[in-house]
């Protein structure tokens, strides 16, 4: 509580490898890179690494189904390394095109809320006056509202699909962005480099995004972050409702509703397995992006 | 003002040194000081920020928390030693006979606390009274600071004060327990010039009233010329001066402390140009070898590369081998 | 302060009119709900009759208008899956739904509070970095894989435990509460474990970085300079500080909790109004879901107006800004 004083640092650092430095002092920070590190792999190359591709019709054998892991199949060819569901898919295969689902919706749904997010945000910053009201009273109006509602509705209207599941997400997801770039850019906006960029005239898209931007995306990185998980696992509940994804794409959600059904009887791996995956995506990219907000945090830094 | 020739000084602190260790090595902050009060004396501790002089405050009252320690030294307080003390020893004796006023008032009461609870805490944790003999003598402490009205005041809380006002709650607060010794630590640097007179004003004769001794931590000479007995100059964490205040601030000594008093604005003569001190204060992780100021003082020599040891004399004390003053002869090592 | 609540209850009442529409238009967009109702063996003058008496042959502006009529009356249609009113279908359940919510809230304060502030405070010992990665395990695990995991550790391997269904209720005020008796506690357990699971994460890191702040202040410097014992620094000065802020949160998070219970209530079998909505959602049960949608909307606005009035109540810089000294 006593801080130390301030001391001038031997060495000149950059910016960045001191983020670098602060970022990889955390173990459990390091651990959950290198998870993400494979989930990533996993959801790139899964078609590469899957012994079977489980949603192709002509190679599945319904004799298969069900079997514990390390059982193996009837013609004797493949070992299901995780047991197989009711309709003889390789557990392992199912989680890899999982994973590269679930994935695939929390990043494109997260990256299109952040694009429409931040930009209202950044206007309504910039633009002020009745522009800004308008579009915080949306935003308050949709905030003041649990997600999981209002992605309800809006997949019982327009029901399952790809697609539509990423826009209920982008849909939940926008006005929190919007919030955060906009506070961010209130107190930015004021700073003189952006009175400076007025002055030379540049026009209004110009200086938000080339210079009012650049500035606001540090401290939004952090929560971006979260937002993944927070989108994967979204889905992942909607999908579980039988609200989310059809069958034919099923993500890591999908599979585990499916196997839900067989806990009872002690066949668990169909359920369980999924729901391993699902907690190691997750808990990858909240680790990471734990650690990114604890490091790009100014007032946490005492040192 | 003048010192009481009484049996035994309030403070004597010999030799502290308080060390921290840091992301770029080990820093002393508090290098072998030493100093001493008599009772009802005030000591000005002067110094520019980084010299060491708030951590020496924090080292008197045991507030010194990791990556810091007080390395060694003695602290004793009335004769009884403070250096080693277990840690619940020295709560007894914090806020009791040894208090602290702090630089910003209003960060230094809860804001969501009452005044009359952050007043009567300060007493009940170290006497034994009841809460309405608690409450009274919260209420005479800020009658004493010269606020009107102390029971309204009571039930008011921190953000309702003006700055000034919450500045003498604070020294009311440190006055609860009659305490031996008070620190504050720049108590008037957060505020207007006009209410810092009036709060020097009251610390003087609050003092004069309860014979407490005072050390007034600062980094501003003007403060210091009206109020204190005596005078130490700190530089890098070591004092290079001290003596009564008529001696270091009329006839400095050092270098350091001269050049000090004579970038004094008020010191210079119209329409000449501000004299300062080439250079900057050293970092603490950096410090030159030997005399920590060589490196901006215009009478270094080589001699200079070794630390200078303190030279007593006259009743003042020094630490330099090129003393300012003709009748001083150069030292040697 | 009687103006600020004038001017939030009015913009309210707006908001609830628009979500009113919305949802209307909204649900009536969904698909034909005959289709789903009638036998499709049915003729064609049984399809008309039932068309006519849900009203579902007249124009969607004039439904709306019916429905807001009968919606200030009280009456918010008829359920078409049990013809009975959706109000009371709402209201048989609700109890339900609210004891579970409340539960989760109350253990989710009373776990994560003093987990958050001992985290807070032993921040590099292994208790506190155990606490905190644990926090995060809280934030990931979704809710229903918890739950799933739940049932399949205590209800099927060691069968301590229910995995579906309310327990025995007592009437209390009129409303049935099973928190009252053995077997309502023993089926209450792990929904509402299940359930708050994600508050008990979030208070935890709030209370930690709260904790974590308020230790660096000034106040707390001063206290201990005032020789005040440690625990009554972190009891009196620090928990003060971050217990607003905590607790507004906390508060915003009931509305959350109510919406989450629709997955807590699937999976363990709860009769609240999750489930409820679910199913209607299914059927097309057009009547319920509005009401729901209605009821839940009602209820979030009203929690954020509490909030806003209890937030000004708590924080007296809020409170006493206009008496200055």
């Amino acid at each position: 509580m006593t801080e130390a004083p301030a001391v001038t640092p031997t060495d000149i650092e950059t910016p960045f490898r001191r983020f670098l430095r602060s970022y990889l002092a955390s173990k459990v920070a390091v651990f959950g890179l290198v998870l993400l590190a494979l989930v990533l792999f996993a959801a790139i190359a899964g078609p590469f690494l899957a012994p079977q591709n489980p949603y192709d019709l002509k190679v599945l054998d319904v004799m298969d189904s069900r079997l514990a892991p390390g059982g193996v199949s009837g013609d004797g060819k493949m070992t299901f390394l995780l047991g197989s569901d009711e309709q003889g898919r390789d557990m392992v295969s199912a989680i890899l095109y999982g994973i590269r689902t679930s994935v695939l919706v929390g990043v494109v749904s997260t990256a299109i809320a952040l694009v429409i997010g931040l930009s209202l945000g950044l206007w309504a910053a910039y633009l002020g006056g009745r522009f800004d009201g308008f579009v915080m009273r949306l935003v308050d109006i949709q905030l003041s509202f649990p997600p999981i509602l209002i992605a309800l509705i809006l997949l019982a209207l327009t029901g399952p699909g790809l697609g539509k599941i990423i826009v209920a997400l982008v849909a939940v997801k926008w006005a929190y962005y919007a919030r955060s770039a906009r506070s961010i850019a209130l107190v930015e906006r004021r700073k003189e480099y952006i009175e400076a960029a007025t002055c030379l005239g540049l026009s209004i898209n110009r200086i938000i995004f080339k210079h009012l931007l650049p500035n606001c995306l540090t401290p939004l990185l952090a929560v971006t972050a979260l937002q993944v998980a927070s989108a994967i696992t979204l889905e992942a509940t909607l999908s579980f409702l039988g609200l989310g994804l059809p069958p034919t794409e099923p993500s890591l959600g999908l599979l585990i509703s499916n196997g839900s059904q067989y806990l009872m009887s002690g066949k668990y791996w169909i359920s369980v397995f999924p729901g391993v995956a699902l907690l190691v995506v997750v808990v990858a990219i909240n680790l990471v992006a734990d650690q990114l907000r604890d490091v790009l945090n100014p007032r946490l830094q005492t040192q | 003002m003048a010192a009481t020739d009484s049996a035994q000084p309030t403070l004597v602190i010999e030799g502290l040194t308080t060390r921290f260790s840091t992301r770029g090595g080990t820093v002393t902050p508090v290098d072998g000081v030493s100093l001493s009060i008599q009772p009802g004396q005030i000591l000005g501790l002067v110094g520019e920020s980084g010299s060491g002089k708030s951590l020496t405050g924090y080292s008197i009252m045991g507030l010194i928390d990791a990556p810091g320690r007080i390395e060694s030294g003695s602290i004793r307080l009335n004769g009884r030693e403070l250096f080693g003390l277990p840690a619940d020893d020295m709560r007894k004796i914090r806020g009791n006979r040894i208090a602290m006023i702090f630089q910003d008032p209003m960060m230094t009461l809860n804001p969501v606390l009452r005044i009359d609870t952050q007043m009567m805490e300060a007493v009940l944790a170290h006497q034994k009274v009841s809460r309405d003999a608690a409450r009274a003598m919260c209420r005479d402490a800020l009658e004493r600071v010269g606020i009107a009205s102390p029971d309204e005041r009571l039930l008011s809380y921190p953000h309702q004060f003006s700055g000034g006002m919450r500045q003498r709650v604070a020294i009311a607060i440190a006055l609860l327990n009659k305490p031996d010794l008070i620190i504050c630590d720049e108590p008037t640097t957060a505020l207007d010039v006009t209410i810092q007179g009036q709060i020097l004003y009251e610390m003087q004769k609050l003092c004069a009233e309860t014979g407490a001794a005072l050390i007034w931590i600062t980094h501003d000479l003007s403060v210091i010329a009206g109020l204190a007995d005596t005078v130490s100059v700190m530089y890098a964490g070591k004092i290079v001066e001290s003596g009564t205040a008529k001696q270091v601030l009329e006839q400095p000594r050092h270098p350091y402390s001269h050049a000090l008093i004579a970038s004094a604005p008020s010191r210079n003569p119209r329409g000449q140009p501000l004299r300062q001190i080439p250079g900057m204060t050293p970092s603490l992780i950096r410090l030159p070898s030997g005399c920590a100021f060589r490196e901006r003082c215009d009478r270094v020599s080589d001699v200079c590369r070794q630390a200078p040891s303190v030279q007593t004399g006259d009743g003042r004390t020094l630490r330099c081998f090129h003393p300012v003053g003709a009748e001083y002869p150069e030292v040697r090592p | 302060m009687i103006a600020f609540i004038v001017r939030r209850v009015l913009q309210s009442v707006f908001v609830l009119l628009i979500m009113s529409l919305l949802v209307f238009v909204g649900i009536y967009a969904i698909g034909n709900p005959v289709d789903i109702l009638i036998n499709p063996e049915a003729t064609q003058s049984e399809r008309a009759a039932t068309i006519v008496a849900f009203g579902l042959d007249k124009p969607m502006w004039v439904q709306y208008g019916l429905f807001l009529q009968s919606a200030v009356a009280g009456d918010l249609g008829r359920s078409f899956a049990y013809s009975t009113p959706a109000l009371t279908l709402i209201a048989q359940r609700l109890p339900a739904t609210l004891e579970l919510a409340v539960v989760a809230m109350l253990v989710s304060i009373l776990l994560g509070v003093p987990l958050g502030l001992w985290a807070g405070l032993r921040r590099d010992g292994f208790a506190g970095r155990t606490i905190m990665s644990l926090s995060i395990l809280g934030f990931s695990l979704p809710t229903f894989w918890v739950g799933l995991m739940l049932i399949m550790l205590f209800s099927v391997n060691l069968g301590w435990l229910p995995s579906s269904g309310r327990g025995q209720t007592v009437e209390w005020l009129g409303i049935p509460l099973s928190f009252l008796t053995l077997d309502g506690l023993k089926h209450l357990v792990l929904p509402a474990l299940n359930l708050s699971l994600f508050n008990i994460a979030l208070v935890i890191r709030l209370t930690h970085s709260g904790t974590q702040e308020a230790m660096l202040q000034d106040y707390v410097k001063f206290a201990r300079a005032k020789g005040l014992a440690s625990r009554r620094i972190i009891g009196v000065h620090v928990l003060k500080n971050i217990l607003i802020p905590i607790v507004t949160v906390i508060a915003l998070q009931f509305g959350a909790l109510i919406a989450f219970a629709i997955v807590t209530e699937s999976i363990f079998a709860w009769p609240g109004i999750g489930k409820l909505i679910i199913d209607s959602i299914r059927v097309l049960d057009r009547p319920v879901v509005v009401a729901y949608l209605l009821l839940t909307v009602t209820l979030f606005i009203v929690i954020n107006l509490i909030v806003d009035v209890l937030y000004s109540v708590l924080d007296p810089r809020v409170r006493l800004s206009d008496a200055r000294g």
